[in-house]
C-alpha cells in the first residue's frame, strides 16, 4: 500500500506545521511564517496524492466502480477525510484574508486526529463494503457531513479565538469558558501524546482498543499516583491558562486581525456547514436509512446526537438574532457546537452503541 | 431582528401569549430543551429491559442509586421518552412557535418582497449600506447608456426615474435581485413544519413490522414487534434467498430475495430484492434486514445440481440427501450421501462443518458406474469442484427450503410528505444563505462640464461579495471610486 508512505508524510508535515504555526504567533517572523505555509502545502499536496491513491486500490479491491470505491467507509478513512477537508478550508481562508494566525489554532485540530488515529491502532485495511453500506446516498452522506464537520472545526478555532481577543476580565463567564476549553484541548492533545510514546510500540489492535488505551499513559493509568498527577497537571495547566490568559490575547491581537473578522468567519463557516449539514448529514442520512432499513428516522443515537449538534448550530444562527446573544455569548454556542459534533462522531461509536457503528453492522 | 418592546402593562394575556411564541428566544430556549433532553434519550437505552439501563445508571451513580434514578426516571418517561408527553409538548411547542413567528413576520416580509424597487431621494441615497461616488467625462445622457451598459454587465437591468424632486442628482437608474430569496428562511422554517406533518400522518396511518419468509412459503400477514398480525392485503412469495460473498472469504456481499406478489392466485408482480433495494406493492414496502436457517430443517433441504454429461446434454435435478441420479446419456450413477452447511477442511485436512449458517454448502457424491468409482465434496461456492474426471460436470446451483429471508415491512404513507419537507428545507437553506435580496441605486447628474455618478446599494446579507459586484460596476463605468460603507 504506497497511500501509508504518502500518508505518513503528510502527518509529519502537519505535525510541523503545527509548531511552525505556532513559532510563529510567538515570534512573529515572516521566514516561520512562510515556512509553515510552505510545510502545510506540501503535507497537503501529499495527503491528496495517498487518498487518491487508496481511492484507485479500494476501487480495485472491492470491484465496485469508482463511485463506491471512495475511501469513506470506515473511521480510519473518514477522519483522514475530514482532515483533508479541514486543512483544505484553511488555506483557502489563508489566502483569501491574508493571515497565518489562525494556522496555530487550526493545524493542532489536524494534528490531533492525525495522533488520535495512530495511537489507537484503528483498522487502517481496507475492507470491502458490507451490503447495508452499498449505498450511494451513503458516500453523499458521509462526504458532505466530513465537509460541514470541517467547517465547523473552523468556527470552532475562530469562535474560541474570538473569546481570547474579546475577553479581559477573569472573572467574566466567557474568559473561564475559553481557558477551560483551551486547557481541555491541549490537555487531552498531549495525553494522547503520551500515550503515543508510551504504546506506540505495544498496540497493533483493532479499534476495541481505543477503549482501552486511550488516556492509558495519563488519566486511566493503572498507577493511582500517575492518574492523580495527570488531574494535578491537569488543574495547573488550567490554572496558569487562566491566570496568564491575557498574554494569549495580547498575542492575537498583536496580529492585524480584528474580533470583527473572527466573528465574521465564524458565522461564515458554520452559514456554509449548516446547510451543508442537514442536506447531507441530516438529510441524506435519513434517504440512506430508509433505503437500508425502512425507517428514515429512529432515534437511535447517532441520528439524536446529529438532531442535537444540528440544534447548537440552530441556536448559533438564531442567537445572532437576539439582542445581547451576538458576539461572545454566540461564540461560546460556536464552539459547543463543535464538541457537539467530536460526540457526534467519536463520542457515539466509542462510548454509545449504536445502529451504524461504522464496519460494525 | 428581536423588537425588545416591553410588554406594554395593559397587553392583554393573549397578546403576550402571542408575544412569547412569536419570539426567537422561545425557539432557542425549546432547541435547547429538546437538546439536553435527547442526551439522557442518547445515554439510556430506548424501550430496553429494566436491567439493561440500571446497570447503565450503575456506571454513572454507583450500585445503590442506579435502581432509584430508574425508577425516577422511568416515572419522568426517559425510558421511551421519544414518545413521552413531554417531550412530544416540546415538539408542538416548537411547531407552535415556528407558525406564529412566521405568520407574525411574514406580511413585513412578503411587501418587501412584492414592492417593486423606487427611485431614492438623495438623502436616502446617503443612507444606503454601500455608497460610491465617481466623476466621468462624458454628458449625462451619454453617462446614462454607459452605467446602463455596466449595470447589464453585472446582471442587473435597471428601470429609469427622471430626477427626483431634489433635482441635484439627476436622472437615476436603478434594479434589485434575488427579492425572494427573503422568503428562503420562511421556506425552511415552513419546511420543517412539513416534515412534521408527514411523520405524524405516518405514525397514525402506516405501520411497521417484519415477516420471516422461509425459502418456497407464501405469507399474508406481517408482523408488529409484540407479535401482533397485521393484514397485507395480498400475499407474498419468497421464491429463493441467497447470499453471496467476497471472492472466497465469508464476508457478505450482498443479500438477494426473491420475492413475488400474489393477489387472488395470481402473480401480479416479482422483484429481486437486495439491502438497498426494497420492493414496493400498494403501498407496503419489503426491505431486506436479515435471513436466518429455519428451525429443525438442518439437512432436510432440497439439493438442487445441473448435470452436464460429456456429451453436452444437461439436465436439472432436484434432490435430497440419499437421493441417486444418473448423468444424462451415460450409465454413471451418482448417489448424494451427506450435505454440508459450511464446510471447510482442518489443518490435516479432513473436512468438518464449521457453521451451522448456509456458508459453504457442500453435498458428498458418490458415483459409481463403467470407467468411473469416485467421490467427494461439491461445493456450491467453488465451480472448480464441479467437474468430473469423465468429463462431465455436476454444478451445484442452491440448497433450497431452509433458509428464510427476514423482511422489514413499512407502510408509510407521509414518507412522501417527509421527503417534500426535506426537498423544501434544502432550497430554503440554499436561498437563505446562498442567495440575497440585492438592490441598486445609480443617479447621474451634471457636473463640471462632465457628469458625477452617485452609487447607492444594498444587500440583505453577504454584503462584502455584493460591494465586489459594486465595485466592478465602479471600474467597468471607468474611475476610481470616493465612497464609503456604513
Ligand atoms: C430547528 C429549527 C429551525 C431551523 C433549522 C431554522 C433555520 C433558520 C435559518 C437557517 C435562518 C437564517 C439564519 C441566518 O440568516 O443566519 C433562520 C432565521 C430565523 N429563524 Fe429560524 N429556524 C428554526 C426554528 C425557528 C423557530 C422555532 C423560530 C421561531 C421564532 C425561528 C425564527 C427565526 C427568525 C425570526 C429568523 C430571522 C428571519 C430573518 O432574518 O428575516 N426559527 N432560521
Amino acid at each position: 500500500m504506497t497511500s501509508s508512505i504518502f500518508f505518513g508524510w503528510a502527518t509529519i508535515a502537519y505535525i510541523l506545521a503545527m509548531i511552525l504555526y505556532i513559532g510563529y504567533l510567538a515570534f512573529r517572523s515572516k521566514g516561520v511564517g512562510l515556512a509553515a505555509t510552505g510545510v502545510t502545502i506540501a503535507g497537503f499536496v501529499s495527503q491528496t496524492a495517498a487518498l487518491l491513491l487508496r481511492w484507485k486500490e479500494f476501487a480495485e479491491i472491492g470491484n465496485m466502480g469508482i463511485l463506491r470505491g471512495i475511501p469513506l467507509t470506515n473511521l480510519y478513512e473518514s477522519l483522514i477525510f475530514f482532515v483533508w477537508c479541514l486543512i483544505l478550508a484553511y488555506l483557502v481562508i489563508e489566502f483569501k484574508y491574508k493571515t497565518r494566525s489562525f494556522g496555530a489554532f487550526i493545524t493542532p485540530v489536524a494534528a490531533l486526529v492525525l495522533a488520535f488515529i495512530d495511537i489507537s491502532g484503528m483498522s487502517k485495511n481496507i475492507q470491502p463494503l458490507v451490503p447495508a453500506l452499498q449505498s450511494n446516498w451513503l458516500l453523499a452522506h458521509v462526504m458532505m457531513s466530513f465537509i460541514s464537520y470541517s467547517m465547523f472545526a473552523v468556527s470552532f478555532s475562530t469562535g474560541l479565538m474570538y473569546l481570547i481577543a474579546t475577553t479581559e476580565d477573569r472573572k467574566e463567564p466567557a474568559y473561564i469558558f475559553w481557558t477551560v476549553m483551551l486547557s481541555v484541548f491541549v490537555v487531552v492533545l498531549s495525553a494522547m501524546g503520551l500515550d503515543y510514546l508510551t504504546f506506540k510500540m505495544s498496540v497493533k489492535g483493532q479499534e476495541e482498543l481505543i477503549k482501552s488505551y486511550l488516556f492509558k499513559a495519563s488519566f486511566r493509568s493503572d498507577s493511582p499516583a500517575t492518574a492523580g498527577a495527570s488531574y494535578a497537571v491537569a488543574a495547573a495547566f488550567t490554572f496558569v491558562v487562566w491566570r496568564f490568559g491575557g498574554l494569549l490575547r495580547k498575542v492575537i491581537t498583536g496580529f492585524n486581525i480584528s474580533a470583527e473578522i473572527l466573528d465574521e468567519i465564524t458565522y461564515k463557516s458554520i452559514a456554509m456547514g449548516f446547510p451543508i449539514f442537514t442536506l447531507g448529514g441530516l438529510i441524506f442520512g435519513a434517504i440512506w436509512a430508509d433505503q437500508a432499513w425502512g425507517k428514515y428516522w429512529t432515534w437511535d443515537p447517532k441520528e439524536t446526537w446529529s438532531l442535537i449538534t444540528w440544534f447548537f448550530y440552530a441556536f448559533y444562527l438564531h442567537g445572532r438574532l437576539m439582542r445581547g446573544w451576538r458576539g461572545k455569548k454566540v461564540a461560546m454556542v460556536a464552539v459547543l457546537g463543535f464538541i457537539a459534533v467530536i460526540f457526534t462522531y467519536l463520542g457515539v461509536n466509542l462510548l454509545l452503541s449504536g445502529l451504524h457503528s461504522y464496519g460494525s453492522e | 431582528m428581536e423588537n425588545k418592546k416591553k410588554p406594554v402593562p395593559n397587553k392583554s394575556l393573549t397578546d403576550r401569549i402571542w408575544a412569547l411564541f412569536a419570539s426567537v428566544k422561545l425557539a432557542v430556549v425549546i432547541f435547547t430543551l429538546i437538546a439536553m433532553t435527547s442526551i439522557v434519550g442518547t445515554i439510556v437505552e430506548q424501550n430496553a429491559d429494566p436491567e439493561k439501563n440500571i446497570k447503565i445508571l450503575a456506571k454513572f451513580f454507583g450500585d445503590s442509586a442506579a435502581v432509584p434514578v430508574y425508577n425516577i426516571l422511568n416515572k419522568l418517561g426517559f425510558m421511551d421518552m421519544y414518545h413521552s408527553w413531554w417531550f412530544v409538548a416540546f415538539l408542538l411547542a416548537f411547531a407552535a412557535n415556528l407558525i406564529i413567528c412566521s405568520i407574525d413576520r411574514l406580511p413585513r416580509i412578503w411587501k418587501l418582497v412584492k414592492e417593486p424597487i423606487h427611485p431614492l431621494s438623495a438623502d436616502l441615497l446617503e443612507k444606503t449600506s454601500i455608497r460610491r461616488s465617481l466623476p466621468v467625462k462624458a454628458k449625462p445622457a451619454q453617462a446614462k447608456e454607459l452605467v446602463r451598459s455596466a449595470m447589464k454587465q453585472i446582471g442587473f437591468t435597471p428601470q429609469e426615474a427622471a430626477g427626483g424632486e431634489a433635482g441635484d442628482r439627476g436622472d437615476q437608474l436603478f434594479a434589485e435581485k434575488g427579492n425572494y430569496s427573503r422568503l428562503g428562511v420562511y421556506i425552511t422554517h415552513l419546511s420543517i413544519l412539513v416534515i412534521l406533518a408527514g411523520a405524524i400522518i405516518g405514525l397514525f396511518f402506516g405501520f411497521n413490522g417484519f415477516l420471516n419468509l422461509p425459502e418456497g412459503e407464501t405469507s399474508s400477514v406481517a408482523y408488529k414487534d409484540q407479535g401482533k398480525e397485521i393484514p397485507l392485503g395480498f400475499e407474498l412469495r419468497c421464491d429463493n434467498f441467497e447470499v453471496s460473498y467476497y471472492g472466497e472469504s465469508d464476508m457478505p456481499k450482498a443479500y438477494k430475495s426473491w420475492l413475488s406478489v400474489y393477489e387472488n392466485g395470481k402473480k401480479v408482480m416479482e422483484k429481486a430484492i437486495v439491502v438497498n433495494d426494497p420492493l414496493t406493492y400498494k403501498g407496503i414496502t419489503f426491505y431486506q434486514s436479515s435471513f436466518g436457517m429455519v428451525p429443525n430443517t438442518t439437512g432436510k433441504g432440497t439439493i438442487i445440481l445441473k448435470i452436464k454429461a460429456p456429451g453436452g446434454q444437461s439436465q436439472d435435478i432436484q434432490a435430497k440427501v440419499g437421493d441417486s441420479f444418473v448423468i444424462p446419456g451415460t450409465s454413471v450413477q451418482g448417489q448424494i450421501t451427506d450435505f454440508s452447511p459450511a464446510l471447510s477442511l482442518d489443518a490435516s485436512g479432513k473436512p468438518f462443518t464449521y457453521d451451522t449458517q448456509l456458508k459453504n454448502p457442500a453435498v458428498f457424491i458418490k458415483f459409481s458406474g463403467p470407467g468411473m468409482n469416485a467421490s467427494g465434496w461439491i461445493l456450491k461456492r467453488f465451480p472448480q469442484t464441479w467437474a468430473l474426471s469423465d468429463g462431465s460436470r455436476v454444478e451445484f446451483l442452491d440448497y433450497w427450503g431452509v433458509e428464510y429471508t427476514g423482511l422489514q415491512v413499512r407502510k408509510d404513507p407521509g414518507v412522501g410528505i417527509v421527503y417534500l419537507g426535506c426537498i423544501a428545507m434544502a432550497i430554503g437553506l440554499f436561498m437563505s444563505f446562498f442567495m440575497s435580496h440585492r438592490r441598486i441605486w445609480v443617479a447621474v447628474s451634471e457636473d463640471k462640464g462632465g457628469s458625477k455618478i452617485t452609487i447607492g446599494a444594498s444587500a440583505h446579507r453577504n454584503r462584502a461579495a455584493f460591494e465586489n459586484r459594486v465595485d466592478k460596476l465602479v471600474a467597468l463605468i471607468g474611475g476610481s471610486p470616493k465612497g464609503g460603507n456604513q
